[in-house]
Protein backbone atom coordinates (compact mmCIF):
# COMPACT_ATOMS: atom_id res chain seq x y z
CA UNK A 1 0.00 0.00 0.00
CA UNK A 2 2.89 2.42 0.04
CA UNK A 3 2.44 5.80 -1.68
CA UNK A 4 -1.12 4.49 -2.80
CA UNK A 5 -2.67 7.78 -1.74
CA UNK A 6 -0.67 9.47 -4.89
CA UNK A 7 -2.08 7.42 -7.44
CA UNK A 8 -4.67 9.06 -9.98
CA UNK A 9 -8.18 7.63 -9.36
CA UNK A 10 -8.32 5.93 -12.78
CA UNK A 11 -4.93 3.84 -11.01
CA UNK A 12 -7.14 3.49 -7.93
CA UNK A 13 -10.18 2.42 -9.70
CA UNK A 14 -7.95 -0.16 -12.22
CA UNK A 15 -6.06 -1.37 -8.38
CA UNK A 16 -9.69 -2.32 -7.03
CA UNK A 17 -10.44 -4.25 -10.13
CA UNK A 18 -7.02 -6.10 -10.01
CA UNK A 19 -7.36 -6.69 -6.19
CA UNK A 20 -4.39 -4.96 -5.41
CA UNK A 21 -5.92 -3.36 -2.74
CA UNK A 22 -9.72 -3.40 -1.79
CA UNK A 23 -11.91 -0.26 -1.31
CA UNK A 24 -12.07 -0.82 2.85
CA UNK A 25 -8.35 -0.99 3.05
CA UNK A 26 -7.95 2.04 0.35
CA UNK A 27 -10.96 4.49 2.26
CA UNK A 28 -9.34 3.57 5.70
CA UNK A 29 -6.19 4.76 4.30
CA UNK A 30 -7.76 8.18 3.51
CA UNK A 31 -9.94 8.38 6.18
CA UNK A 32 -6.26 8.71 8.80
CA UNK A 33 -4.84 10.62 6.03
CA UNK A 34 -7.71 13.39 6.25
CA UNK A 35 -7.54 12.98 10.58
CA UNK A 36 -3.95 13.48 10.69
CA UNK A 37 -4.05 16.61 8.69
CA UNK A 38 -7.30 17.98 10.20
CA UNK A 39 -5.64 19.86 13.09
CA UNK A 40 -3.60 21.66 10.15
CA UNK A 41 -5.31 22.03 6.67
CA UNK A 42 -9.05 21.95 8.19
CA UNK A 43 -10.07 20.55 4.76
CA UNK A 44 -13.03 18.46 5.99
CA UNK A 45 -15.88 20.34 8.00
CA UNK A 46 -17.30 16.34 8.73
CA UNK A 47 -16.01 13.13 8.38
CA UNK A 48 -18.16 10.07 7.96
CA UNK A 49 -15.88 7.30 8.67
CA UNK A 50 -18.55 4.63 9.71
CA UNK A 51 -20.55 5.30 6.46
CA UNK A 52 -17.61 5.20 4.41
CA UNK A 53 -16.38 2.01 5.49
CA UNK A 54 -19.54 0.59 5.28
CA UNK A 55 -20.03 1.83 1.33
CA UNK A 56 -16.52 0.56 0.76
CA UNK A 57 -17.14 -2.79 2.33
CA UNK A 58 -20.46 -2.69 0.15
CA UNK A 59 -18.05 -2.06 -2.88
CA UNK A 60 -15.74 -4.94 -1.92
CA UNK A 61 -18.96 -7.23 -2.36
CA UNK A 62 -19.54 -5.62 -5.69
CA UNK A 63 -15.75 -6.06 -6.83
CA UNK A 64 -15.50 -9.36 -5.55
CA UNK A 65 -18.52 -10.67 -7.79
CA UNK A 66 -17.21 -8.59 -10.76
CA UNK A 67 -20.19 -6.24 -10.92
CA UNK A 68 -20.08 -2.70 -10.27
CA UNK A 69 -18.90 0.12 -12.61
CA UNK A 70 -15.49 1.97 -13.43
CA UNK A 71 -15.73 4.25 -9.76
CA UNK A 72 -17.04 1.22 -7.68
CA UNK A 73 -15.16 1.30 -4.29
CA UNK A 74 -13.16 4.28 -5.06
CA UNK A 75 -13.40 7.26 -2.29
CA UNK A 76 -13.64 10.94 -2.58
CA UNK A 77 -14.82 14.20 -0.90
CA UNK A 78 -18.10 15.94 -1.19
CA UNK A 79 -18.28 19.58 -1.01
CA UNK A 80 -20.66 20.32 1.95
CA UNK A 81 -23.04 21.97 -0.17
CA UNK A 82 -23.93 19.54 -1.60
CA UNK A 83 -26.89 17.52 0.30
CA UNK A 84 -26.51 14.18 1.58
CA UNK A 85 -29.23 11.98 3.43
CA UNK A 86 -28.93 11.43 6.76
CA UNK A 87 -25.42 13.21 7.01
CA UNK A 88 -25.24 16.96 8.48
CA UNK A 89 -24.97 19.29 5.09
CA UNK A 90 -23.41 22.78 6.75
CA UNK A 91 -22.79 25.12 3.76
CA UNK A 92 -19.96 26.40 5.52
CA UNK A 93 -22.71 28.15 8.03
CA UNK A 94 -23.29 28.71 11.80
CA UNK A 95 -27.37 28.59 9.98
CA UNK A 96 -26.94 25.14 9.03
CA UNK A 97 -24.71 23.97 11.48
CA UNK A 98 -27.61 21.37 12.95
CA UNK A 99 -29.10 20.54 9.56
CA UNK A 100 -29.12 16.96 8.40
CA UNK A 101 -30.20 17.10 4.47
CA UNK A 102 -33.41 13.92 4.23
CA UNK A 103 -32.14 13.29 0.81
CA UNK A 104 -28.87 13.15 -2.01
CA UNK A 105 -28.10 15.65 -4.42
CA UNK A 106 -28.02 14.49 -7.86
CA UNK A 107 -25.07 14.52 -8.00
CA UNK A 108 -24.15 12.57 -4.82
CA UNK A 109 -26.79 9.99 -5.97
CA UNK A 110 -25.55 9.92 -9.18
CA UNK A 111 -21.76 9.14 -7.88
CA UNK A 112 -22.99 6.84 -5.47
CA UNK A 113 -25.11 4.31 -7.81
CA UNK A 114 -21.70 4.52 -9.76
CA UNK A 115 -20.12 3.04 -6.74
CA UNK A 116 -18.38 5.88 -5.38
CA UNK A 117 -17.09 6.41 -1.30
CA UNK A 118 -17.52 9.56 0.43
CA UNK A 119 -15.07 9.62 2.80
CA UNK A 120 -16.53 13.20 4.10
CA UNK A 121 -17.83 17.03 3.69
CA UNK A 122 -15.20 19.39 2.54
CA UNK A 123 -15.01 22.94 3.69
CA UNK A 124 -15.95 25.84 2.09
CA UNK A 125 -16.76 29.85 2.19
CA UNK A 126 -19.79 29.89 3.95
CA UNK A 127 -22.72 29.73 1.38
CA UNK A 128 -19.49 29.55 -0.99
CA UNK A 129 -19.37 33.30 -0.86
CA UNK A 130 -15.30 34.13 -1.12
CA UNK A 131 -12.62 33.69 -2.59
CA UNK A 132 -9.95 32.31 0.32
CA UNK A 133 -12.17 30.06 2.04
CA UNK A 134 -11.76 32.06 4.95
CA UNK A 135 -15.44 32.62 5.45
CA UNK A 136 -16.38 29.71 6.82
CA UNK A 137 -18.23 28.95 10.29
CA UNK A 138 -15.31 26.41 10.60
CA UNK A 139 -12.29 27.90 10.11
CA UNK A 140 -9.91 28.51 7.45
CA UNK A 141 -8.75 26.29 5.43
CA UNK A 142 -5.14 25.75 4.67
CA UNK A 143 -3.06 25.49 1.72
CA UNK A 144 -1.09 22.28 1.63
CA UNK A 145 1.93 24.10 -0.25
CA UNK A 146 2.28 26.36 2.75
CA UNK A 147 0.05 26.30 5.73
CA UNK A 148 0.41 30.54 6.16
CA UNK A 149 -1.59 30.48 3.04
CA UNK A 150 -5.03 30.59 1.98
CA UNK A 151 -5.90 27.33 -0.47
CA UNK A 152 -8.83 29.82 -2.70
CA UNK A 153 -11.95 29.13 -2.34
CA UNK A 154 -14.99 28.65 -2.22
CA UNK A 155 -14.16 24.88 -3.01
CA UNK A 156 -11.16 25.33 -0.46
CA UNK A 157 -11.55 22.00 1.28
CA UNK A 158 -11.92 20.01 -1.87
CA UNK A 159 -8.56 21.98 -3.82
CA UNK A 160 -6.43 21.34 -0.65
CA UNK A 161 -7.78 17.62 0.40
CA UNK A 162 -6.71 16.56 -3.36
CA UNK A 163 -3.51 18.23 -3.42
CA UNK A 164 -2.39 17.28 -0.33
CA UNK A 165 -4.11 13.66 -1.63
CA UNK A 166 -6.45 13.56 1.49
CA UNK A 167 -8.93 12.23 -0.95
CA UNK A 168 -8.32 11.40 -5.07
CA UNK A 169 -11.16 13.71 -6.24
CA UNK A 170 -13.56 15.94 -4.72
CA UNK A 171 -16.45 17.42 -5.71
CA UNK A 172 -16.99 21.29 -5.93
CA UNK A 173 -19.02 24.03 -7.25
CA UNK A 174 -18.13 27.05 -9.25
CA UNK A 175 -20.15 29.96 -9.31
CA UNK A 176 -17.93 32.90 -9.92
CA UNK A 177 -14.64 30.55 -10.17
CA UNK A 178 -15.12 28.45 -7.04
CA UNK A 179 -13.32 25.47 -8.63
CA UNK A 180 -10.70 26.75 -11.13
CA UNK A 181 -9.04 29.89 -8.74
CA UNK A 182 -8.68 27.19 -5.78
CA UNK A 183 -7.86 24.65 -7.89
CA UNK A 184 -4.99 26.96 -9.41
CA UNK A 185 -3.85 28.00 -5.73
CA UNK A 186 -3.48 24.31 -4.83
CA UNK A 187 -1.85 23.07 -8.42
CA UNK A 188 -4.75 20.56 -8.93
CA UNK A 189 -7.04 20.19 -12.11
CA UNK A 190 -10.46 22.06 -11.46
CA UNK A 191 -12.88 21.35 -14.12
CA UNK A 192 -16.47 23.79 -14.20
CA UNK A 193 -18.83 22.11 -16.58
CA UNK A 194 -21.27 24.34 -19.43
CA UNK A 195 -24.62 25.27 -17.16
CA UNK A 196 -26.97 22.84 -17.12
CA UNK A 197 -25.05 19.92 -17.89
CA UNK A 198 -24.42 18.71 -13.97
CA UNK A 199 -28.04 19.09 -12.08
CA UNK A 200 -27.98 21.46 -9.57
CA UNK A 201 -30.78 19.48 -7.34
CA UNK A 202 -29.59 19.59 -3.83
CA UNK A 203 -26.96 22.02 -4.31
CA UNK A 204 -27.55 24.89 -2.00
CA UNK A 205 -28.26 27.65 -4.21
CA UNK A 206 -26.41 30.69 -4.03
CA UNK A 207 -26.86 32.62 -7.53
CA UNK A 208 -28.42 29.91 -9.23
CA UNK A 209 -27.77 31.14 -13.17
CA UNK A 210 -24.44 30.84 -12.09
CA UNK A 211 -23.89 27.63 -10.10
CA UNK A 212 -22.50 25.21 -11.60
CA UNK A 213 -21.20 21.79 -10.28
CA UNK A 214 -18.19 20.32 -10.59
CA UNK A 215 -14.76 18.74 -10.07
CA UNK A 216 -11.63 18.68 -8.34
CA UNK A 217 -8.66 15.75 -9.57
CA UNK A 218 -5.45 15.53 -9.68
CA UNK A 219 -5.60 14.76 -13.48
CA UNK A 220 -8.00 15.56 -16.48
CA UNK A 221 -8.10 11.93 -17.18
CA UNK A 222 -9.88 11.31 -13.58
CA UNK A 223 -12.24 14.14 -13.99
CA UNK A 224 -13.59 12.93 -18.00
CA UNK A 225 -14.39 9.50 -15.47
CA UNK A 226 -16.21 11.74 -12.94
CA UNK A 227 -17.93 13.85 -15.11
CA UNK A 228 -19.63 11.13 -17.25
CA UNK A 229 -21.14 9.73 -14.10
CA UNK A 230 -21.78 13.00 -12.58
CA UNK A 231 -23.61 14.85 -16.00
CA UNK A 232 -26.83 14.62 -17.31
CA UNK A 233 -30.61 15.91 -17.48
CA UNK A 234 -32.36 15.97 -14.36
CA UNK A 235 -36.07 17.05 -14.28
CA UNK A 236 -35.99 18.19 -10.54
CA UNK A 237 -33.46 20.92 -12.07
CA UNK A 238 -35.23 23.30 -14.29
CA UNK A 239 -32.43 24.30 -15.91
CA UNK A 240 -30.58 20.81 -16.35
CA UNK A 241 -29.93 20.44 -20.05
CA UNK A 242 -31.34 17.30 -22.04
CA UNK A 243 -28.11 16.72 -24.33
CA UNK A 244 -26.54 13.18 -24.50
CA UNK A 245 -23.37 12.55 -21.79
CA UNK A 246 -20.39 11.67 -24.21
CA UNK A 247 -17.98 9.33 -22.94
CA UNK A 248 -14.97 11.87 -22.01
CA UNK A 249 -12.70 9.55 -21.57
CA UNK A 250 -12.70 8.43 -25.08
CA UNK A 251 -11.76 11.45 -26.77
CA UNK A 252 -8.42 12.05 -24.68
CA UNK A 253 -5.73 11.35 -26.60
CA UNK A 254 -6.91 12.93 -29.82
CA UNK A 255 -4.40 14.78 -31.53
CA UNK A 256 -4.37 18.25 -31.10
CA UNK A 257 -2.78 19.42 -34.74
CA UNK A 258 -4.38 22.35 -35.94
CA UNK A 259 -5.76 23.47 -32.69
CA UNK A 260 -6.74 26.92 -32.58
CA UNK A 261 -5.97 28.69 -29.27
CA UNK A 262 -6.75 32.38 -28.69
CA UNK A 263 -4.67 34.09 -25.79
CA UNK A 264 -7.38 36.61 -23.88
CA UNK A 265 -5.78 39.67 -24.65
CA UNK A 266 -7.35 40.83 -21.47
CA UNK A 267 -6.23 38.36 -19.16
CA UNK A 268 -2.91 39.50 -20.15
CA UNK A 269 -2.94 42.40 -17.69
CA UNK A 270 -1.13 44.90 -15.67
CA UNK A 271 -3.00 43.19 -12.51
CA UNK A 272 -1.23 39.84 -13.83
CA UNK A 273 2.20 38.94 -11.95
CA UNK A 274 5.26 38.36 -14.79
CA UNK A 275 6.30 35.70 -13.39
CA UNK A 276 2.58 33.96 -13.52
CA UNK A 277 2.52 35.00 -16.85
CA UNK A 278 5.74 33.52 -17.80
CA UNK A 279 4.35 30.28 -16.46
CA UNK A 280 1.36 30.51 -18.47
CA UNK A 281 3.74 31.61 -21.86
CA UNK A 282 5.41 28.43 -21.21
CA UNK A 283 2.40 26.28 -21.01
CA UNK A 284 1.33 28.24 -24.21
CA UNK A 285 4.74 27.35 -26.08
CA UNK A 286 4.02 24.00 -24.70
CA UNK A 287 0.62 23.40 -26.98
CA UNK A 288 2.87 24.70 -29.79
CA UNK A 289 5.02 22.65 -29.88
CA UNK A 290 1.81 19.91 -29.68
CA UNK A 291 0.44 21.27 -32.94
CA UNK A 292 -1.92 24.15 -31.45
CA UNK A 293 -2.00 27.54 -33.70
CA UNK A 294 -1.63 30.53 -31.14
CA UNK A 295 -3.51 33.98 -31.99
CA UNK A 296 -4.59 36.89 -29.78
CA UNK A 297 -8.65 37.54 -29.16
CA UNK A 298 -10.03 40.39 -27.70
CA UNK A 299 -13.01 40.23 -25.64
CA UNK A 300 -13.77 43.98 -25.01
CA UNK A 301 -16.43 43.70 -22.38
CA UNK A 302 -14.57 41.17 -20.36
CA UNK A 303 -13.43 43.59 -17.85
CA UNK A 304 -17.20 44.44 -17.15
CA UNK A 305 -17.32 40.87 -15.60
CA UNK A 306 -16.52 41.55 -12.02
CA UNK A 307 -19.01 44.57 -11.70
CA UNK A 308 -22.18 42.47 -13.67
CA UNK A 309 -21.23 39.56 -11.63
CA UNK A 310 -21.18 41.65 -8.18
CA UNK A 311 -24.58 43.02 -9.39
CA UNK A 312 -26.30 39.39 -10.21
CA UNK A 313 -25.15 37.09 -7.65
CA UNK A 314 -25.79 39.23 -4.51
CA UNK A 315 -29.17 39.82 -5.78
CA UNK A 316 -29.94 35.94 -6.94
CA UNK A 317 -28.26 35.26 -3.60
CA UNK A 318 -30.81 37.57 -1.89
CA UNK A 319 -33.39 36.15 -2.95
CA UNK A 320 -31.98 32.05 -2.82
CA UNK A 321 -30.99 32.83 1.12
CA UNK A 322 -34.56 34.19 2.00
CA UNK A 323 -35.35 30.84 2.35
CA UNK A 324 -33.53 30.79 6.14
CA UNK A 325 -36.13 31.70 8.04
CA UNK A 326 -35.73 30.21 11.31
CA UNK A 327 -38.89 28.09 11.24
CA UNK A 328 -38.37 25.22 8.84
CA UNK A 329 -34.66 24.16 9.52
CA UNK A 330 -31.03 26.21 10.49
CA UNK A 331 -30.65 28.18 12.95
CA UNK A 332 -33.49 29.89 15.40
CA UNK A 333 -32.56 33.01 17.64
CA UNK A 334 -33.58 32.36 21.22
CA UNK A 335 -36.87 33.47 22.69
CA UNK A 336 -37.94 35.80 19.73
CA UNK A 337 -40.60 38.84 20.82
CA UNK A 338 -42.92 38.14 17.56
CA UNK A 339 -41.72 36.80 14.14
CA UNK A 340 -40.09 39.82 12.59
CA UNK A 341 -37.67 38.99 15.59
CA UNK A 342 -37.46 35.68 14.72
CA UNK A 343 -36.89 36.16 11.38
CA UNK A 344 -34.35 39.28 11.89
CA UNK A 345 -32.44 37.93 14.85
CA UNK A 346 -32.05 33.99 13.28
CA UNK A 347 -30.66 35.64 10.05
CA UNK A 348 -28.68 37.90 11.82
CA UNK A 349 -26.77 35.40 14.33
CA UNK A 350 -26.61 32.41 11.83
CA UNK A 351 -24.79 34.52 8.92
CA UNK A 352 -21.80 35.50 8.87
CA UNK A 353 -20.15 39.19 8.01
CA UNK A 354 -19.78 38.13 3.90
CA UNK A 355 -23.14 36.53 3.40
CA UNK A 356 -24.59 39.23 5.19
CA UNK A 357 -23.11 41.58 2.98
CA UNK A 358 -23.86 40.47 -0.13
CA UNK A 359 -27.36 39.59 0.99
CA UNK A 360 -28.04 43.27 1.15
CA UNK A 361 -26.00 43.86 -1.81
CA UNK A 362 -29.03 42.16 -3.80
CA UNK A 363 -31.70 43.61 -1.73
CA UNK A 364 -30.22 47.20 -2.59
CA UNK A 365 -29.52 46.61 -6.10
CA UNK A 366 -32.94 44.54 -6.97
CA UNK A 367 -34.81 47.20 -4.02
CA UNK A 368 -37.99 49.40 -5.86
CA UNK A 369 -36.57 52.36 -7.58
CA UNK A 370 -32.96 50.55 -8.41
CA UNK A 371 -33.57 47.35 -10.68
CA UNK A 372 -33.14 49.17 -13.97
CA UNK A 373 -29.92 50.85 -12.64
CA UNK A 374 -28.25 47.78 -11.48
CA UNK A 375 -29.75 44.39 -12.32
CA UNK A 376 -31.30 45.11 -15.57
CA UNK A 377 -27.98 46.84 -17.06
CA UNK A 378 -25.66 44.00 -15.47
CA UNK A 379 -27.97 41.45 -17.21
CA UNK A 380 -27.78 43.83 -20.53
CA UNK A 381 -23.79 43.63 -20.12
CA UNK A 382 -23.65 39.85 -19.25
CA UNK A 383 -25.68 39.72 -22.50
CA UNK A 384 -22.78 41.92 -24.18
CA UNK A 385 -19.72 39.62 -22.55
CA UNK A 386 -21.53 36.24 -23.93
CA UNK A 387 -22.09 38.03 -27.09
CA UNK A 388 -18.32 38.72 -27.16
CA UNK A 389 -17.46 34.98 -26.26
CA UNK A 390 -19.36 33.88 -29.08
CA UNK A 391 -17.56 36.02 -31.15
CA UNK A 392 -14.09 34.92 -30.30
CA UNK A 393 -15.56 30.87 -30.59
CA UNK A 394 -16.08 31.67 -34.59
CA UNK A 395 -12.59 32.25 -34.55
CA UNK A 396 -10.72 29.60 -32.19
CA UNK A 397 -11.59 26.36 -30.24
CA UNK A 398 -10.52 27.29 -26.91
CA UNK A 399 -9.51 30.72 -24.89
CA UNK A 400 -6.55 30.44 -22.68
CA UNK A 401 -4.77 32.44 -20.00
CA UNK A 402 -4.19 32.71 -16.30
CA UNK A 403 -6.70 31.68 -13.84
CA UNK A 404 -5.85 33.82 -11.17
CA UNK A 405 -3.41 37.09 -11.66
CA UNK A 406 -0.89 35.34 -8.47
CA UNK A 407 -0.16 32.32 -6.25
CA UNK A 408 -1.52 32.14 -2.85
CA UNK A 409 -1.66 34.72 -1.06
CA UNK A 410 -1.05 35.21 2.97
CA UNK A 411 -4.38 34.16 5.52
CA UNK A 412 -6.14 37.08 6.59
CA UNK A 413 -4.39 39.73 3.51
CA UNK A 414 -7.51 40.55 2.17
CA UNK A 415 -10.25 40.00 4.08
CA UNK A 416 -10.20 43.34 5.38
CA UNK A 417 -11.64 44.66 1.74
CA UNK A 418 -14.29 42.90 0.00
CA UNK A 419 -13.21 44.76 -3.18
CA UNK A 420 -9.55 43.09 -3.20
CA UNK A 421 -10.87 39.99 -2.21
CA UNK A 422 -14.00 40.63 -5.58
CA UNK A 423 -10.70 41.09 -7.28
CA UNK A 424 -9.23 37.81 -7.53
CA UNK A 425 -11.88 36.18 -9.52
CA UNK A 426 -11.46 38.54 -12.31
CA UNK A 427 -10.35 35.88 -14.96
CA UNK A 428 -13.16 33.00 -13.83
CA UNK A 429 -16.26 35.48 -13.49
CA UNK A 430 -16.50 35.89 -17.42
CA UNK A 431 -17.17 32.32 -18.07
CA UNK A 432 -20.36 32.05 -15.16
CA UNK A 433 -21.54 34.93 -16.37
CA UNK A 434 -21.77 33.23 -20.00
CA UNK A 435 -22.16 29.58 -18.73
CA UNK A 436 -19.49 28.03 -20.19
CA UNK A 437 -17.17 25.39 -19.29
CA UNK A 438 -13.73 25.88 -18.08
CA UNK A 439 -10.64 23.87 -16.19
CA UNK A 440 -7.88 25.15 -14.39
CA UNK A 441 -4.61 23.01 -14.74
CA UNK A 442 -1.37 23.38 -12.82
CA UNK A 443 1.32 24.63 -15.22
CA UNK A 444 4.22 25.23 -12.71
CA UNK A 445 5.45 26.77 -10.04
CA UNK A 446 6.42 30.63 -8.78
CA UNK A 447 8.49 30.74 -5.54
CA UNK A 448 7.42 27.23 -4.74
CA UNK A 449 3.88 27.70 -5.23
CA UNK A 450 1.27 26.38 -8.04
CA UNK A 451 0.56 28.26 -11.16
CA UNK A 452 -3.10 27.60 -13.12
CA UNK A 453 -3.86 27.89 -16.58
CA UNK A 454 -7.17 28.54 -17.66
CA UNK A 455 -8.73 26.77 -20.39
CA UNK A 456 -12.64 28.24 -21.24
CA UNK A 457 -14.61 26.07 -24.32
CA UNK A 458 -17.74 26.65 -26.12
CA UNK A 459 -21.14 25.15 -24.48
CA UNK A 460 -20.87 21.70 -23.87
CA UNK A 461 -17.38 21.49 -24.85
CA UNK A 462 -15.85 19.17 -21.84
CA UNK A 463 -14.84 16.62 -24.42
CA UNK A 464 -12.38 18.86 -25.99
CA UNK A 465 -11.42 21.00 -23.06
CA UNK A 466 -10.83 17.27 -21.28
CA UNK A 467 -8.39 16.37 -24.57
CA UNK A 468 -6.85 19.48 -24.32
CA UNK A 469 -5.54 19.49 -20.81
CA UNK A 470 -4.84 15.63 -20.86
CA UNK A 471 -2.67 15.67 -23.63
CA UNK A 472 -0.72 18.97 -21.48
CA UNK A 473 -0.80 16.68 -18.72
CA UNK A 474 1.00 13.97 -21.05
CA UNK A 475 3.59 16.70 -21.63
CA UNK A 476 4.09 17.79 -18.27
CA UNK A 477 4.09 16.72 -14.69
CA UNK A 478 3.35 19.68 -12.97
CA UNK A 479 -0.10 17.90 -12.00
CA UNK A 480 2.11 14.90 -10.17
CA UNK A 481 3.95 17.27 -7.76
CA UNK A 482 2.74 16.73 -4.09
CA UNK A 483 3.49 19.00 -0.99
CA UNK A 484 6.69 17.47 0.66
CA UNK A 485 4.65 17.29 3.72
CA UNK A 486 2.00 15.43 2.24
CA UNK A 487 3.79 13.28 -0.21
CA UNK B 1 -22.12 56.80 -3.95
CA UNK B 2 -21.84 56.79 0.09
CA UNK B 3 -24.82 55.07 1.65
CA UNK B 4 -26.06 57.10 4.94
CA UNK B 5 -26.81 55.14 8.54
CA UNK B 6 -30.48 55.25 8.08
CA UNK B 7 -30.02 53.21 4.01
CA UNK B 8 -27.97 50.39 6.30
CA UNK B 9 -30.77 50.13 8.56
CA UNK B 10 -33.57 50.33 5.79
CA UNK B 11 -31.66 47.52 3.73
CA UNK B 12 -31.43 44.93 6.88
CA UNK B 13 -34.80 45.48 7.77
CA UNK B 14 -36.19 44.60 3.90
CA UNK B 15 -33.35 41.84 4.32
CA UNK B 16 -35.04 40.66 7.37
CA UNK B 17 -31.44 41.29 9.13
CA UNK B 18 -30.55 42.38 12.57
CA UNK B 19 -27.07 44.05 12.55
CA UNK B 20 -25.74 45.00 15.43
CA UNK B 21 -24.43 48.33 16.15
CA UNK B 22 -20.82 48.17 15.68
CA UNK B 23 -21.68 46.15 11.97
CA UNK B 24 -23.77 49.18 10.74
CA UNK B 25 -20.53 51.29 9.76
CA UNK B 26 -18.94 48.45 8.45
CA UNK B 27 -21.54 47.96 6.09
CA UNK B 28 -21.72 51.62 5.37
CA UNK B 29 -18.49 51.97 4.10
CA UNK B 30 -18.23 48.72 2.17
CA UNK B 31 -21.83 48.96 0.41
CA UNK B 32 -21.05 52.18 -0.57
CA UNK B 33 -17.45 51.16 -2.21
CA UNK B 34 -19.29 48.05 -3.69
CA UNK B 35 -22.11 50.36 -5.34
CA UNK B 36 -18.88 52.85 -6.53
CA UNK B 37 -17.20 49.70 -8.17
CA UNK B 38 -20.82 47.89 -9.73
CA UNK B 39 -21.29 51.92 -11.02
CA UNK B 40 -18.70 51.04 -13.74
CA UNK B 41 -21.36 49.26 -15.71
CA UNK B 42 -22.51 52.31 -16.83
CA UNK B 43 -19.54 53.19 -18.85
CA UNK B 44 -20.76 50.33 -21.03
CA UNK B 45 -23.45 50.88 -24.25
CA UNK B 46 -26.50 48.91 -23.35
CA UNK B 47 -29.26 51.01 -25.56
CA UNK B 48 -29.86 48.38 -28.00
CA UNK B 49 -28.53 45.37 -25.75
CA UNK B 50 -31.56 42.65 -24.68
CA UNK B 51 -30.87 41.97 -20.71
CA UNK B 52 -29.73 38.04 -20.84
CA UNK B 53 -32.36 35.61 -19.07
CA UNK B 54 -31.07 32.73 -19.46
CA UNK B 55 -27.09 31.24 -19.71
CA UNK B 56 -27.95 29.31 -22.77
CA UNK B 57 -28.57 30.81 -25.80
CA UNK B 58 -32.18 29.72 -27.33
CA UNK B 59 -32.67 28.07 -24.02
CA UNK B 60 -35.77 29.13 -21.75
CA UNK B 61 -37.07 27.94 -18.39
CA UNK B 62 -38.96 23.99 -18.79
CA UNK B 63 -42.13 23.72 -17.48
CA UNK B 64 -43.66 20.14 -15.81
CA UNK B 65 -46.96 19.11 -15.90
CA UNK B 66 -49.07 19.91 -12.93
CA UNK B 67 -49.14 16.67 -11.52
CA UNK B 68 -48.17 15.34 -8.26
CA UNK B 69 -44.48 13.14 -8.11
CA UNK B 70 -44.06 13.56 -4.90
CA UNK B 71 -44.80 11.53 -1.37
CA UNK B 72 -45.17 13.10 2.02
CA UNK B 73 -42.25 12.92 3.78
CA UNK B 74 -43.28 16.00 6.13
CA UNK B 75 -42.59 13.96 9.29
CA UNK B 76 -39.23 13.29 7.67
CA UNK B 77 -38.63 17.16 6.95
CA UNK B 78 -39.42 18.70 10.28
CA UNK B 79 -37.04 16.50 12.02
CA UNK B 80 -34.75 19.73 11.15
CA UNK B 81 -37.49 22.29 12.34
CA UNK B 82 -36.57 23.85 15.66
CA UNK B 83 -40.41 23.75 16.67
CA UNK B 84 -42.76 21.50 15.73
CA UNK B 85 -46.32 20.32 16.97
CA UNK B 86 -48.84 18.23 15.99
CA UNK B 87 -46.92 18.32 12.29
CA UNK B 88 -47.13 22.02 11.83
CA UNK B 89 -44.32 24.54 12.33
CA UNK B 90 -44.26 27.01 15.21
CA UNK B 91 -43.62 30.57 15.57
CA UNK B 92 -44.57 33.16 17.74
CA UNK B 93 -48.20 34.43 17.64
CA UNK B 94 -48.76 36.78 14.65
CA UNK B 95 -52.46 37.51 14.86
CA UNK B 96 -53.93 38.84 18.30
Amino acid sequence: MSNVHTKTLAQLAAGLRAKEFSSAELTRLFLDRIEASQPVLNAFISVTREQALAAAEAADRELAASRGGTLTGVPIAHKDIFCTAGVRTTCGSRMLDNFVSPYDATLVAKLKAAGVVMLGKANMDEFAMGSSNETSYYGPVRNPWNTDLVPGGSSGGSAAAVAARLAPAATATDTGGSIRQPAALCGVTGLKPTYGRVSRYGMIAFASSLDQGGIITTTAQDAALILREMAGFDANDSTSVDTPVPDYAASLNAPLAGLKIGLLKEFFDKGLDPENERRIREALATYEKLGATLREVSLPNLPLSVPAYYVVAPAECSSNLARFDGVRFGHRCKEPRDLLDLYKRSRGEGFGAEVKRRIMTGTYVLSAGYYDAYYLKAQKVRQLITTDFTRAFGEVDVLMGPTTPTTAFAIGAKTSDPITMYLNDIYTIGANLAGLPAMSIPCGFVQGLPVGLQLVGPHFSEAKLLNVAHLYQRETEWHTRVPERYA
Amino acid sequence: MALTREQIENIAHLARLELQPPEVPVYQESLSRILDFVGELERADTASVVAMAHPLPGLSQRLRADAITEQDHHELYQENAPQVAAGLYLVPKVIE
